[in-house]
C-alpha cells in the first residue's frame, strides 16, 4: 500500500470528563474518496476539527504527507494543503461570491502583505476563482453577495472555495446538512465531479450520497473506529448493522 | 406596474470604492478654506481647519481598523501623544529638525503598537477594547510622571520644526497646507490599503477569522500590521497637533481622547474612510459652536450623537444616503 496521505495515530481528546476521540488511528489512501459516518456525538466533527488544527488532540499524532503535523496551527496546516468546509456554512458573507473565492487563490499564491494595485482588479486573482464558481456552477452569482446566496449554493461556494485552494486533501463536514433532496443531489454530482483530483475525507449523514460517493467507509461509534473497509464490506458487516446503520440498511 | 422593493444591499468593505464624489468635496473643500479665512479674525479658520484635519488623519487611521478590522481600539489617543512628545522632548534638549523628530515621532509609534498590538490581539471583542485603553493609560501616566517634561502641566514647545533650516510650519497658512496633504496623504495611503490584497485578508478577518484562518491566512500577522500602520499615523497627526499648538501635554492621550476619537468614526460613518473625516469635522464644530453658547454643551451634544447613531445607522454618511435614496424613490 502506498503511503497515505493522512494517518492518524492514536488520537485522544476529552472535553472535560467527556472523552470524545478515543484512541482513534485511521489513515486515508492517496486519491481516495474516504467517508466517515457515524451516529450523532461519535466525534466525527471533533475528529475533522482535530486534522484541520482548530482543535489540537490530548494525545497521539497527525501525519499528513509524511510530515508530523500535530503540532501546527490551522493556518499552517491549510497553507500545507489542508482544505476543509464546514457542518455550519463558513463563508465570508459580506464579500461577493466571487471574493470569497478569489481570497483562497489568493492565500496559495502568497504576497498577501501587498498593500498596493487593487486587489478586486487582479485577473491572477479572478480568472481561478471564476473557474473554480464556473466548475460548481456559481459562474453566474459571482458577483452576488455571498449572504444573498441560498444554502445550497453557499454549500457549493464553500466547495469553489476548496477547489481553487488546490489542496492536497479536502476535509468536507456534512456537505449536504440542511439541503433540500434536489440539492443533495446536485452535490452528489458535483462530488463525483471532483472525486479522483484529490482525495477528500467526507464526513456525511446522508446515506445515499455516501454509498455513491465513497471509496472507502470508516465507521466511528463513541471516538472510536468500529469498522472500516470498502461500501460493501461496511454494509455486510454485522457489527456496523447492529450498532448504526439498522433499519437503513434493509 | 409595482416597482420590486430595492434590496438593502450595504456594499462590502471589501469591494466598497469609497466613492470619488464625496471625497472630491471634502478635500475641494477643506482646499478652498483658506480663501475664506479672511472673513474671521486672527486666522481663526485657520486655526481650527488645521485642528479639524489633524485629528481627521488620526480618525482615518482608526478607521482603518475598526472600520476594515473589527478591532476596536480604546486606546488610540496614545499615539497622537507619542508624536506629540516626540516632537516635545526633543525641542526640549534643542532639536527642532524636522527630519529627526517625524521619523522619531512614527517609529516611537510603531514600536508601542507592535509592543502592544503583540498582547492585545491576542484578545477579541470586549476584551480588545479594555487592553487597549489599559495600554493608552499607562502611556498616559507615564507622560504624567515624566517631570522634566513638565509632568502633568506639559511641555510648551518654544520654536515649531523646521525642515533644513526652514521654519516650514511658521506660517499658518502654510501650515494648513501641509496638513492638508498629510491627511491627504493619509486618506488615500489607506484607501489604497483597503482595496489591496491585505486589505481583502483584514477583512476577512473581521467578517470570519476561523475561515480565513483555515484558508491559510495568520490573520494576527495581518492585524498587528494594520494596527502598526494606524498607530504611525496617529503618531503623525500628533507630531502636527505639537507643532500647530506650540504645545503638548498629557491630556492628549486621556482616555477620553481615545474615546473622541472613536465617537469621530461611528458619528461619520463606520468604514468609509472619508466617513472619518466628516465626523472629525462633525465633532470638532459642533463642540466649537455648542461651547461657545453654552457651558454644559455636552448635555446637547450626547442625545445628539446617540440620535445619528440610533437613526443614521452608518453615521452621517450612512444618513445622508438615506436621504438621498428617499429623494430618488
Amino acid at each position: 500500500m502506498p503511503e497515505p496521505v493522512l494517518r492518524l495515530e492514536h488520537l485522544r481528546k476529552s472535553f472535560g470528563g467527556l472523552l470524545v476521540i478515543d484512541d482513534l488511528s485511521l489513515e486515508v489512501a492517496p486519491g481516495e474518496l474516504h467517508a466517515i459516518i457515524g451516529p450523532n456525538g461519535a466525534g466525527k466533527t471533533t475528529l475533522i476539527n482535530q486534522i484541520s488544527g482548530l482543535i489540537s488532540p490530548d494525545a497521539g499524532r497527525v501525519v499528513f504527507g509524511g510530515r508530523d503535523i500535530t503540532a501546527l496551527p490551522a493556518h499552517a496546516r491549510a497553507a500545507a494543503g489542508l482544505a476543509r468546509s464546514f457542518q455550519v456554512t463558513s463563508i465570508l458573507p459580506g464579500f461577493s461570491a466571487l471574493e470569497n473565492v478569489a481570497l483562497a487563490v489568493q492565500a496559495r499564491s502568497g504576497s498577501s502583505l501587498r498593500m498596493f494595485g487593487r486587489a478586486a482588479e487582479e485577473e491572477e486573482l479572478n480568472a481561478p476563482a471564476l473557474a473554480a464558481l464556473g466548475e460548481v456552477g456559481l459562474g453566474p452569482r459571482a458577483d452576488l453577495p455571498a449572504a444573498q446566496l441560498s444554502h445550497g449554493e453557499k454549500r457549493a461556494l464553500e466547495l469553489a472555495i476548496a477547489l481553487a485552494m488546490a489542496p492536497k486533501l479536502l476535509l468536507l463536514d456534512e456537505p449536504m446538512a440542511g439541503t433540500g433532496r434536489e440539492e443533495t443531489a446536485r452535490l452528489v454530482e458535483l462530488l463525483r465531479g471532483i472525486k479522483g483530483r484529490f482525495p477528500m475525507v467526507l464526513v456525511e449523514h446522508d446515506m445515499t450520497a455516501v454509498f455513491a460517493l465513497a471509496d472507502r467507509i470508516s465507521v466511528l461509534i463513541y471516538g472510536r473506529v468500529l469498522a472500516s473497509g470498502t461500501p460493501q464490506e461496511v454494509r455486510a458487516d454485522p457489527k456496523v448493522a447492529a450498532a448504526y446503520l439498522g433499519d437503513e440498511m434493509e | 406596474m409595482a416597482k420590486a422593493a430595492p434590496i438593502e444591499t450595504r456594499a462590502a468593505p471589501a469591494v466598497a470604492h469609497a466613492g470619488v464624489a464625496v471625497p472630491g468635496l471634502i478635500f475641494g473643500v477643506l482646499a478652498a478654506l483658506p480663501a475664506a479665512a479672511v472673513l474671521a479674525p486672527e486666522n481663526y479658520l485657520l486655526a481650527l481647519g488645521t485642528r479639524i484635519m489633524t485629528f481627521a488623519i488620526a480618525a482615518v487611521a482608526l478607521d482603518l481598523i475598526v472600520g476594515y478590522g473589527a478591532l476596536v481600539s480604546f486606546g488610540h489617543a496614545a499615539f497622537i501623544g507619542l508624536g506629540a512628545y516626540a516632537v516635545g522632548i526633543l525641542a526640549a534638549h534643542g532639536i527642532g529638525e524636522l527630519l529627526i523628530s517625524l521619523p522619531s515621532a512614527l517609529v516611537a509609534s510603531v514600536l508601542f503598537a507592535l509592543a502592544t498590538g503583540a498582547v492585545s490581539l491576542r484578545t477579541r471583542g470586549v476584551y480588545f477594547i479594555m487592553i487597549t485603553l489599559a495600554f493608552g493609560q499607562m502611556i498616559f501616566f507615564t507622560a504624567s510622571s515624566l517631570a522634566p517634561y513638565g509632568g502633568d502641566d506639559g511641555l510648551t514647545i518654544a520654536s515649531r520644526n523646521i525642515l533644513l533650516g526652514l521654519p516650514i510650519f511658521k506660517d499658518p497658512r502654510v501650515l494648513y497646507y501641509l496638513v492638508f496633504a498629510a491627511l491627504a496623504g493619509t486618506f488615500f495611503l489607506c484607501r489604497a490599503i483597503v482595496g489591496s490584497r491585505f486589505g481583502r485578508v483584514l477583512c476577512g478577518a473581521k467578517e470570519n477569522p476561523t475561515r480565513m484562518a483555515t484558508l491559510g491566512f495568520e490573520v494576527y500577522r495581518f492585524q498587528l500590521v494594520a494596527y502598526a500602520i494606524s498607530g504611525a499615523l496617529c503618531g503623525l497627526a500628533g507630531f502636527l497637533l505639537a507643532n500647530a499648538n506650540d504645545f503638548v501635554s498629557p491630556a492628549y492621550m486621556s482616555w477620553q481622547r481615545s474615546g473622541e476619537l472613536i465617537i469621530m468614526v461611528l458619528l461619520g460613518g463606520i468604514g468609509t474612510l472619508y466617513g472619518a473625516i466628516i465626523g472629525a469635522a462633525a465633532y470638532l464644530l459642533i463642540a466649537e459652536f455648542l461651547s461657545q453658547w453654552t457651558e454644559y454643551w455636552q448635555v446637547i451634544f450626547g442625545p445628539f450623537l446617540v440620535l445619528v447613531v440610533l437613526f443614521g445607522r452608518g453615521g452621517l454618511v450612512g444618513l445622508f444616503s438615506q436621504i438621498a435614496r428617499k429623494r430618488h424613490a
